[in-house]
């Protein structure tokens, strides 16, 4: 199908004032509110239109698997230094940008967000908008492009988008300590502030996980200086990016909740496992969600609701009123019949 | 025009308020450093500096965090985490004197910033009043927030959107070494791949700048960086981290730049040697400020292998226009600085300088690039707003901004032009017969 057919079922709904939800592979389905609505599948616009790896750039089309591009990247050597988390074999790159979620890296390299270097939308209207390009700096308009990322598809189908793609590190290893969460908190806050290679971090039940990444002598110097067992590979990683490992298995509620790094142990009925330095904390837990919800808030954070079997509150954290207003007024300017994924990002758009 | 000079955010909040109640236009305005008029004051409105926002609120050097106001010089940033082995990244030429409040607006980059990032990439959060006085915060110490990702359209937004009266920036440990190699070529095209070379073999350099010969020449004379002035451009390629890492890094980067054709090559042996190989690269706009009563700086960006179309462009339209044209260049980044020379006192240089400019620009968006990639729009390149984009995208842009700010009043008539002025544009400059925008109605 071309972008015409896409544009031109859009503008239909429209028409009609009927809710399309958009849709790639479906594999993080589970994410935000219930979707609702016709689903739109992007899968019909698939492929990539260019990957130039002097230029560290790659365009793919929404539909393209994100399988099929890690193996295209990984051939050249490069990869997608925010470790997207694909939740499934049919994760597509388009749903990827939408949901805006980075993995293990994100700490070290950037999240998605920071990878953005441009995107071809198609808007409410059934318009196909070009914002940013496919070069490394450009200011030239509104960082539109950016704007997409975690944007849930509530401001239109992200037909194309070009990322900023970097050469894998020559190096990698992990390292294992046995530490209590205080602790694990206060290395890895120290070990920041040092100019360490440390690309990834886990810490649950008493163990800690590092991952070091770079050139292998800056690598083997940071071991001298950390100390701790080596220990695991890739795999280990790749349980915690996508959610296979144990502690993600329970039937407990997830709840993902970011907090400024030093954010001493969060006191919260539940299980919790710790990543991105301490940024970053997951809790498998029954509390309530206003219980949650107001310890996030209390360390200037906030908590999403991520899975659960029937979610018992809204996805994400509410906005204050002149942010849920901006969020509104930009919701309409980009879809006015607001017909993609009403209420998958908050109740009120 | 009322200049207002608030210094507390009760007083920003007050002005905004009153200007919106009276309809009337607010500029914000930092150190007035920027290189596309992004601040020219008003001339029926107020003026807002900035200037008595300088206090750095907190240095957290355990969250790696610095809270400052948005006056506070970039360089400050740097000095105040300096005690506690911390930075701030972005290195605008301009760092010794702008402010940080500027640099959110403009979403500065600097000669590093292919390794680590732009101001979008280093600012974490925002305080600051939407134009009719409304409080805002966005972004977030902690990873991110919930919601959209308006910080991201704030940066960058040229001060149309928000006016900022506090900046959080993430601050990062200082590299234990850092290294420059000064690589010459003899010729330009020749420097240009060996840029594409490097990153081919798997490196992300920390800095990556090319000069051309005319630049490096006028940069001598003003500084004595040390540079070869045989050379017809040179390369400067910087690795930073362990010491044991820049060694590695720097053996890996002069075999792939002799392999690409490097003339010389000279590593710098010490730090003061690497600052002076830096203090010419930095100084090259004031340099070239001494070698012609004017200059007028572009800062398109393209894809790096249209590198040696682009300059020979440049030197076709030097002689077209009869203007020499040094150029500096961000190399890794496909940022572009050409400083195109002329005496504003002579009518038809100045006249000949933006013609010149203007062609430039539209080159850099017919090979797929940008007709700024850190100075801003401003009021400068608001005409090629109307090539790089089609009317449906400015007249997104025009709701983005309604949304911030409906009634037009903060920074009006900057970045994004109206569709009116598009057409007026087009009407001026037919390109190849094709009149653009040429749906829209004529005025």
């Amino acid at each position: 199908m071309s972008l015409q057919t896409l544009q031109e079922r859009i503008r239909d709904a429209a028409g009609r004032g009927a809710a399309l939800r958009l849709r790639g592979g479906g594999t993080k389905d589970f994410y935000g509110n219930t979707p609702r609505g016709e689903v739109l599948d992007t899968r019909v616009f698939s492929g990539i239109v260019s990957y130039e790896p002097t230029e560290l750039v790659v365009t793919a089309r929404c539909g393209t698997l994100l399988s099929e591009l890690d193996a295209t990247l990984a051939e050249r050597g490069q990869f997608l230094p925010f470790e997207p988390p694909h939740f499934g074999a049919g994760a597509t790159f388009g749903g990827c940008i939408a949901a805006g979620l980075s993995g293990p890296r994100r700490a070290s390299a950037g999240a998605l967000r920071d990878y953005m270097l441009g995107a071809r939308l198609i808007d409410g209207r059934g318009h196909v908008l070009g914002f940013g390009g496919q070069v490394m700096k450009n200011v030239a308009g509104y960082d539109v492009s950016r704007l997409l990322a975690g944007s849930l598809g509530t401001l239109g189908l992200i037909a194309e988008a070009s990322l900023k793609v970097l050469p894998r590190p020559p190096s990698e290893l992990t390292l294992r300590f046995e530490m209590p969460e205080e602790r694990a908190i206060e290395a890895l806050n120290r070990w920041a502030g040092q100019p360490l290679p440390i690309s990834a971090s886990a810490w649950h039940d008493g163990e800690l996980h590092v991952r070091l990444s770079g050139a292998a002598p800056a690598v083997r110097a940071a071991v001298d200086k950390m100390g701790g067992e080596r220990t695991g590979d890739e795999a280990f990683w790749t349980a915690i990016r996508e959610h296979t490992a144990p502690f993600f298995g329970g039937p407990e509620p997830l709840w993902r909740i970011a907090v400024p790094p030093p954010t001493a142990r969060l006191c919260l009925a539940g299980n919790q496992l710790i990543e991105w330095g301490g940024g970053l904390r997951w809790l498998t837990s029954d509390a309530s969600p206003h219980t949650v919800r107001e310890a996030a808030l209390r360390a200037k954070g906030h908590a999403t609701l991520f899975r659960a079997a029937a979610k018992p509150a809204a996805a994400f954290a509410p906005l204050d009123p002149v942010l849920m207003r901006l969020h509104r007024e930009l919701k309409a300017a980009f879809d006015p019949a607001g017909i993609f994924n009403p209420g998958r990002l908050y109740a009120e758009m | 025009m009322v200049v207002a000079l608030p210094e507390t955010e009760e007083q920003v909040q007050r002005v905004l308020q009153t200007c919106t109640a009276m309809g009337v236009p607010v500029v914000p305005r930092g150190a007035g450093t920027g290189l596309s008029g992004g601040a020219l004051p008003p001339g029926n409105g107020v003026l807002l500096s900035m200037a008595k926002f300088m206090r750095i609120v907190r240095v957290d050097s355990r969250a790696r965090i610095a809270v400052v106001q948005p006056g506070v010089r970039n360089a400050a940033i740097s000095e105040a985490a300096a005690p506690y082995g911390l930075y701030y990244a972005p290195d605008p030429s301009s760092q010794i004197a702008c402010t940080i409040g500027g640099n959110v607006a403009e979403n500065s980059g600097g000669v590093h910033c292919l390794k680590y990032g732009l101001t979008v990439h280093n600012v974490v959060r925002v305080r600051g009043f939407t134009m009719s006085g409304e409080a805002i915060e966005l972004g977030s110490e902690a990873p991110d927030a919930p919601g959209y990702d308006l910080l991201a359209l704030a940066i960058g937004s040229e001060g149309m959107l928000i006016v900022v009266t506090e900046v959080a920036v993430k601050l990062l440990p200082k590299p234990q070494c850092a290294r420059v190699i000064m690589a010459s070529f003899d010729d330009v095209g020749k420097a240009g791949q060996a840029v594409a070379d490097v990153i081919a073999a798997g490196i992300i350099p920390a800095g990556l700048e090319m000069m051309d010969q005319p630049a490096t020449r006028a940069v001598e004379q003003f500084v004595g960086a040390g540079y070869d002035l045989q050379a017809a451009a040179i390369l400067l390629c910087e690795s930073d981290g362990t010491p044991e890492e820049v060694e590695d890094e720097i053996a890996r980067m002069q075999a792939v730049l002799e392999r690409s054709g490097a003339a010389r090559m000279t590593v710098s042996r010490d730090e003061a040697e690497r600052l002076r190989f830096w203090s010419g690269r930095k100084a090259a706009f004031p340099a070239v400020g001494r070698i012609s009563p004017d200059y007028y700086c572009m800062d398109g960006t393209i894809p790096r292998k249209r590198l040696g179309e682009i300059l020979q462009f440049i030197a076709q339209m030097e002689a077209k226009y009869g203007l020499r044209c040094p150029n500096v260049f961000h190399a890794g980044d496909g940022n572009l600085h050409p400083l195109i020379l002329f005496d504003a006192n002579d009518a038809d240089e100045l006249r000949r300088t933006e013609l010149f400019a203007a062609e430039v620009l539209e080159k850099c968006i017919e090979v797929g690039g940008t007709i700024t990639g850190e100075h801003g729009v401003g009021v400068e390149k608001i005409n090629q707003m109307c090539v790089q984009f089609r009317p449906d995208e400015l007249e997104m842009f025009q709701a983005v901004k309604a949304a911030f700010d409906p009634a037009r009043l903060l920074n009006p008539g900057k970045a994004v032009p109206t569709l009116a002025r598009c057409a007026e544009y087009g009407r001026m400059h037919v390109r190849g017969g094709k009149l653009p925008h040429a749906e829209l109605p004529r005025f």
